[in-house]
């Protein structure tokens, strides 16, 4: 069970880990100061939730198979290559324009709240208590995403078809958050872990009543990405490892 | 009141408030002052985040982040004093972006290694706390309360600094050559953010008066000197400077000449990253007109709404 817990929580850390890297590489480079300061608010955010999870999953993987060396929070964000890292592939989309980083946020944000609701049930006690940590500072995540859709989208003539533009490069990449597979099958049945297609109407909802207030028409479901949570990541994944990577890769074992 | 009245005001350690009368030239040297400052606080986001996206622990990075984002909020309460002079913030940014503003030319040197972080943390933020302390008291209300917030951010941005430092220096010798090389390249810029030698600073009188400014450039440099280099041996780095040693009849340390045509060929826009700094805030505004454009049209549809 423990093996299962621990691919079960790295793919959240994975989530919040590869988010928190594209949004650090925001800061200082904002449309104004106040947005800088909130972008870089929820990318340490992430980066912290980040850490409980990976840290949680490095102890839950040493409890299964405790002849391997244990892996903290760094071992995994630093000594993984790509096939092994699990987030979806939303997270790793580009920060592109500013639409596009709402556009993740605000669609991620969403599922986000949902997933760490439900996780607050979680029969295991570390997991339960992260999640009931994240949700607050998810909360308010999807908060602020919501309100610049509603900027974007309302805003102006150009600002509306920049936001219309940005939700649908970002669309296809929203079905593989619900993706049912053995690995949440087995966790939501065993109470520790949930069922993502269950989160899918509250989801539909959520983004609905905002892009409606947006004044934004919700992108065709035509074609999904996915493979994020199998490893199978986009081009841009492995230079976004390249980069984060670089000083543990360069001076192995060092302390820093 | 008047300026004799102002004047005895003043030096009565007495605070002035944003509708208080005061000379022309008393607002002039504090919107330039306060505004210069704003502008050093934002730019100098941009060396360290140069390294958010390959700081070498979690740890690190979520360290790394809240500072530089406690910067743009420096940045923020700094624009908001110099607003309550009766300028505009979008303005005085303008001025940043076309080059007609300064902001401290310290951020014209690049990061070149993870120790560059250490090094702006520990000296680079320990200068600046060196001249800000005093900034705490000065006669101007907004500034002082405002220098009061960021003073506290600083001083544990410094010890950050020094963290990284004393870690690095205990580590490999990899990592002792780099915290070594990013000593020598920050050490004199360092000193240079204290401003020119007394006789050569030309506001400084004035401001002394004004009691916006407590100690005189090269005291404050005196200070931050014999506070640093025994921080210095303590982690077992050499300051670059084969002219520094204590002198037991000062108390003080000696040390060697500052090379003041680097610093004003920095200042005038000569050093290495003066362009690229330039370019990354006007990237980031003109990248960003049509998200503030959108965020103001649709303030007013809703304000419009509201009151319809």
């Amino acid at each position: 069970m423990s093996k299962d817990q621990f691919e079960y929580v790295l793919r959240a850390g994975d989530d919040a880990l590869i988010l928190g890297q594209q949004l650090g590489l925001l800061t200082g480079h904002g449309p104004v100061i106040e947005e800088d300061i909130a972008l870089t608010n929820i990318g340490l955010d992430q980066i912290g939730q980040a850490r409980a999870w990976l840290s949680l999953a490095g102890r839950l993987e040493h409890a299964a198979s405790s002849e391997l060396t244990l892996r903290d929070e760094d071992a995994l964000t630093f000594l993984r290559d790509a096939p092994e890292f699990c987030n979806c592939l939303l997270v790793e989309r580009p920060n592109g324009d500013f639409g596009d980083t709402i556009a993740r946020q605000f669609l991620y944000d969403n599922y986000a709240v949902l997933w760490l609701e439900a996780m607050t049930a979680s029969s295991n006690d570390e997991m339960a208590g992260i999640a009931a940590k994240s949700v607050k500072e998810a909360r308010y995540h999807l908060q602020h995403s919501s309100r610049w859709v509603l900027r974007l989208g309302d805003g102006t003539t150009e600002s509306h078809s920049r936001m219309q533009a940005s939700l649908g490069r970002m669309w296809p990449y929203v079905n593989e958050l619900f993706d049912v597979d053995e690995l949440t099958t087995r966790a939501a049945s065993e109470g520790w872990g949930v069922d993502p297609s269950k989160l899918r109407s509250a989801w539909d909802a959520g983004v609905n009543a905002v892009l409606a207030e947006a004044t934004l028409s919700r992108p065709d479901d035509d074609f999904s990405m996915r493979g994020g949570r199998t490893g199978s990541h986009t081009e841009a994944f492995g230079f976004m490892l390249a980069e984060m990577q670089f000083l543990q890769r360069a001076y192995p074992d060092c302390n820093w | 009141m008047n300026s004799t009245l102002f004047d005895a005001y003043v030096a009565d350690e007495k605070k002035i408030e944003p509708k208080d009368w005061m000379p022309d030239a008393y607002r002039k040297t504090l919107v330039r002052q306060i505004s210069q400052h704003a502008h050093s606080e934002v730019v100098g986001m941009l060396p360290e985040a140069n390294w958010i996206s390959r700081a070498p622990s979690l740890k690190r990075k979520a360290i790394l982040m809240a500072k530089v984002q406690d910067e743009a909020g420096h940045g923020l309460y700094l624009y908001s004093a110099a607003e309550t002079l009766g300028v505009e913030r979008d303005d005085l940014y303008l001025d940043l972006l076309e080059g007609k503003a300064k902001y401290s030319s310290i951020f014209n040197y690049p990061t070149q290694n993870w120790a560059d972080i250490g090094a702006i943390g520990w000296l680079v933020d320990g200068a600046a706390i060196m001249n800000q302390v005093p900034l705490c008291k000065c006669s101007y209300g907004p500034y002082a309360r405002a220098m009061v917030r960021v003073c506290k951010e600083e001083s544990f941005h410094q010890r950050q600094g020094f963290q990284i430092m004393l870690v690095m220096t205990e580590g490999s010798a990899e990592q002792k050559a780099m915290a070594q090389d990013a000593m020598n390249r920050w050490w004199w810029p360092a000193l240079m953010m204290f401003g020119p030698p007394d006789g050569d600073s030309p506001n400084s009188a004035q401001s002394m008066k004004w009691n916006i400014k407590r100690f005189s450039n090269d005291e404050l440099r005196q200070k931050f000197v014999d506070m640093t280099v025994p921080q210095a041996e303590l982690i077992g780095l050499t300051v670059p400077d084969a002219d520094l040693k204590w002198n037991e009849q000062t108390g003080h340390y000696d040390f060697g000449e500052i090379d003041w045509s680097e610093f004003k060929r920095v200042i005038k826009g000569g050093g290495p990253c003066n362009v690229e700094r330039l370019a990354a805030c006007n990237k980031a505004w003109n990248d960003g007109a049509w998200v503030r454009q959108a965020a103001t049209a649709y303030a007013e549809k809703k304000s419009s709404n509201a009151t319809r």
